[in-house]
């Protein structure tokens, strides 16, 4: 448990005067995901500890180098938990990391993605300054919401040193249904029943079958299940984290993983290779050796956009190119936090 | 009220209404006194300044020649929308053109089975709902202004309203953007997907009051409508037995859809106003909305019941149904315009804290009440801290609002002290310049500066409004810390 800003502030300040650049490393549990960066290593694991955690406020402020399974044991305990269920991808995964590659678990669609829970952010930017955005209040516009813009950059903008969560309470009970249907069909009832209140908390297609977890009260989950029918998952626990985590056998195999973002009730996509879906279909997996530019074109098509997750050819475009307007945008954005481009160069897109 | 703006050079003010008059119809340009003065204020009214012109489109096309013309004439260019804003965001430039949004309120496309809603900035809030009603579906924010307030302005100001605290603010609400940039691009951010790729745009733009581009579409996300909401109300002698029942419910793992507080003064001027069936002698009431199926609710209202008797309540009252439960909210809804109703003028803070200093919070703002002799309503989103003190005052009066003032700054300043923020849902505007001074330091200042000139290099969206100078601050500050004194040295810092 320990503060170590001023020790990465002076690490950064010195990369500036000697004009080298940083590649940002906490657990490297998702040191896979973006594009391999340049730069010297800099570890900001020993920055480090809960700094502050009120369960009645539901509020919880850590250092970057915090394990995020240590954060969810913390939680567990007063029966609450991280609400967008972050996949750890190892026992190594930091609270740091999982912000900066802004990846949310099966929860999301229902209950929201790690930018939705970020309250405040402490960072340092290029030019060497800690800054102090948002804070620990779950209402606050004062000024430009540069917390949320953090997340998801990739630690492009800036080092990230603390992050301010909003957590929730635990849903009292969870069960899991399953349902035999196709594809299509699966996207359909999923989709209908998203429209109407139920307490729906994950879904899932592994190509036969349709997975439903469903989180509330006793009575809530009682009062679901007589209107949903399906069959019981046992073990269902263990089947959404082998999903979140990438264990489940869909992701073992060698062709290249491409993650899908689609509206979600897109009927399944003219494309071969395999597919799994989660978050009502705006969220699928595909396994395929199909060229990239194949993919891209059929998901833009339907207003998504497409990440080359695992393999393939990591040093290529990873993340979908964006229009000349939005490229202009983000780059001009990263000058204004990394005017010297220290931070992970390379990591999102060539030159950003 | 005085603005002080950097001096502008003198504009030709008939070339720039008939460049104007190329592209928009004569109607959709207003520039005579008398035409402009209704435009010279938003919900703020202690600032008020004519424009230039009023510029009124209603497709792109025109709106990207406005901003074609205010970026080669070196125009500033202040965005409107309903005008409803409480912080002065909206205030016209004496400079500048008013591009009023209001006419673009078309319902573009609704789409039952992605859950989302594309549609115009003008659009009201409310609209959105009744337009997909009869889909069993809603859109969750819902400012108190909701029936006039458009929702290009809800995403410029991140709105909440009173089921934020379960359903979250506009930034969790939307999912897609169309924005202008005033260099003439189109910034098509996110669509129906819960991401996009690069930096989260949708994010930044929520909030950004105006400054970095103009919101042209808004896609929205769209929840199904609870199966059952239940209201209760609770009503306590003392304030804080209220701001204690309010830690414990969120402490038992409930999260209401929505729990606001109203004080005495609040729930009298309601009570004459709407007739609510408000207690008019309890010291505070809360107001508890939870929703779900039928047992849930049950179970829950039971909790709460329970919460509310151990925190000593006097009166518990559950809606017999919904006639009752809008009855109970209507109350709540119409607190700003009951105020209204009892004061020639009222200045509605807009601070948060956190939950846990909500006590002795209200204490400070009721001592202060008595040092300034400024009467003081509170009505506010007790859930997530989000307080709105409204004070009572006579503009009239010489110098009551110059003692206004410097009670709100006060009061927000002890909000950043209590480790809060100025401003929970009403953005900083033009009002809270100074307080911003408070809440950031230089480094944050400037880089909030640095985002402007990424999107906006010449200063000409809203200049002015929402991040102050460096030089203001150091003004201010000097102004402020008299002889090196820390304000609240009785308070506990962080
Ligand atoms: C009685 C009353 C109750 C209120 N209750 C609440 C409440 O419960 N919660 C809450 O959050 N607020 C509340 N408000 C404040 C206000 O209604 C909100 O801030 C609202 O979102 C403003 O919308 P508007 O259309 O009136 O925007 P305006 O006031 O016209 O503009 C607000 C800001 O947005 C900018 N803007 C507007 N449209 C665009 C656009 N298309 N593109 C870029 N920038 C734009 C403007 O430049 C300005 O900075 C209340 C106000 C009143 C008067």
């Amino acid at each position: 448990m320990s503060d170590h800003s001023h020790t990465l502030q002076h690490q950064v300040i010195d990369a500036i005067q000697e004009h080298t650049q940083l590649c940002i490393t906490g657990g490297g549990s998702k040191a896979f995901y973006g594009r391999p960066s340049a730069g010297t290593p800099l570890s900001v694991t020993a920055h480090h500890g809960i700094i502050n955690y009120e369960p009645t406020e539901l509020i919880l402020t850590a250092r970057c180098g915090t394990g995020l399974s240590e954060i969810q044991d913390i939680l567990a305990d007063q029966g609450q938990m991280l609400p967008f269920e972050p996949p750890h991808f190892g026992s190594n995964a930091t609270l740091g990391g999982a912000v900066a590659c802004g990846l949310s678990g099966p929860r999301r669609p229902y209950t929201g993605a790690v930018r939705d829970y970020v309250l405040g952010i402490r960072c340092i930017n290029g030019k060497g300054e800690i800054l102090s955005f948002g804070g620990e209040v779950v209402k606050n516009v004062a000024g430009f919401d540069a917390s949320r813009l953090m997340v998801g950059a990739l630690g492009t903008l800036g080092v990230i040193l603390d992050i301010s969560l909003k957590i929730l309470p635990h849903p009292r009970q969870e069960i899991t249904l399953t349902y035999e249907l196709a594809a299509e069909n699966a996207i359909n009832t999923v989709n209908q029943w998203a429209a109407t209140a139920l307490p729906l908390s994950a879904s899932s297609h592994d190509g036969q079958q349709l997975y439903l977890r469903l989180s509330g009260t006793p009575s809530a989950l009682k009062a679901a299940r007589t209107h949903l029918g399906g069959e019981v998952l046992p073990d269902a626990e263990r089947y959404w984290k082998d999903l979140r985590e990438h264990q489940h056998v869909f992701f073992k195999h060698e062709e290249p993983l491409w993650r899908l973002s689609l509206p979600p009730a897109t009927p399944p996509l003219p494309i071969s290779g395999d597919c799994l879906y989660e978050w009502n279909g705006s969220q699928r997996w595909l396994r395929t050796a199909l060229q990239a530019n194949i993919i891209r074109e059929t998901v833009a098509r339907r207003g998504g956009h497409a990440t080359l997750f695992r393999g393939g050819d990591r040093e290529g475009t990873i993340f979908h190119p964006l229009t000349p307007a939005m490229k202009t945008i983000n780059k001009n954005l990263k000058l204004a936090f990394d005017p010297h481009s220290i931070f992970n160069p390379g990591r999102l897109y060539s030159g950003l | 009220m005085e603005i002080e703006l950097d001096p502008q050079p003198a504009l030709n003010k008939a070339g720039l209404v008939t460049a104007l008059l190329e592209h928009l119809p004569a109607h959709s340009v207003l520039h005579h006194d008398e035409e402009l003065r209704p435009y010279e204020c938003d919900g703020l009214s202690a600032y008020r300044q004519c424009p230039l012109v009023v510029c009124l489109p209603d497709s792109l096309n025109q709106i990207q020649a406005i901003m074609r013309l205010s970026h080669e004439w070196q125009i500033p260019l202040v965005a409107r929308g309903a005008g409803t804003g409480l912080s002065g965001g909206a205030l016209p430039l004496e400079n500048g053109i008013l591009l009023c949004l209001a006419k673009l309120k078309r319902i573009l496309d609704i789409d039952p089975h992605n859950r989302t809603a594309r549609v115009e900035p003008g659009v009201r809030n409310i609209a959105i709902s009744e337009a997909v009603a009869h889909h069993g579906l809603y859109y969750a924010p819902d400012p108190s202004s909701q029936i006039a307030c458009t929702i290009g302005g809800n995403v410029a100001e991140n709105s909440g309203g009173v089921h934020c605290l379960k359903y979250g603010l506009t930034v969790h609400n939307i999912l897609g953007l169309k924005v202008l940039t005033i260099t003439g691009d189109v910034l098509e951010i996110g669509g129906q997907t819960l991401d996009s790729a690069g930096y989260d745009l949708l994010a930044l733009m929520t909030g950004s009051e105006g400054l970095l581009g103009i919101i042209v579409e808004i896609t929205v996300k769209l929840l199904p409508k609870p199966e059952r909401v239940q209201v209760i109300l609770a009503a306590f002698t003392r304030i804080e037995d209220a701001a204690s029942a309010v830690g414990d419910i969120i402490g038992a793992g409930i999260i209401p859809a929505g729990l606001e507080f109203m004080d005495n003064a609040a729930i009298r001027a309601a009570e004459d106003y709407i007739h609510a069936g408000y207690p008019r002698d309890a010291a505070a009431i809360l107001l508890c909305e939870i929703d779900g199926g039928k047992t849930e609710i049950e179970e829950h209202s039971r909790q709460i019941e329970k919460i509310f008797q151990n925190n000593h309540a006097d009166e518990i009252k559950h809606a017999a149904n919904e006639s009752e439960q809008q009855r109970l909210w209507a109350g709540r809804k119409a607190a700003f315009p009951a105020v209204g109703r009892i004061s020639p003028d009222y200045y509605c803070m807009d601070g948060t804290i956190p939950r846990h200093r909500l006590t002795e919070v209200l204490k400070q703002i009721t001592a202060w009440s008595t040092e300034y002799q400024l009467p003081v309503a509170n009505v506010f989103h007790a859930g997530d801290g989000n307080l709105h003190p409204l004070i009572l005052y006579d503009a009239n009066k010489p110098g009551e609002l110059e003692r206004v003032e410097e009670f709100g700054g006060k009061i927000l300043e002890l909000c950043v002290h209590v480790g809060g923020t100025i401003t929970g849902e009403h953005g900083v505007g033009m009002e809270k310049l100074n307080q911003m001074c408070v809440q950031f330091g230089k480094h944050e200042l400037s880089q909030f500066h640095l985002i402007k000139d990424a999107f906006d290099s010449d200063n000409l969206l809203n200049p002015g409004k929402a991040v102050p100078t460096l030089h203001r601050c150091a003004e201010f500050g000097a102004m402020h810390v008299h002889g090196g004194k820390m304000p609240f040295p009785n308070l506990e810092r962080f």
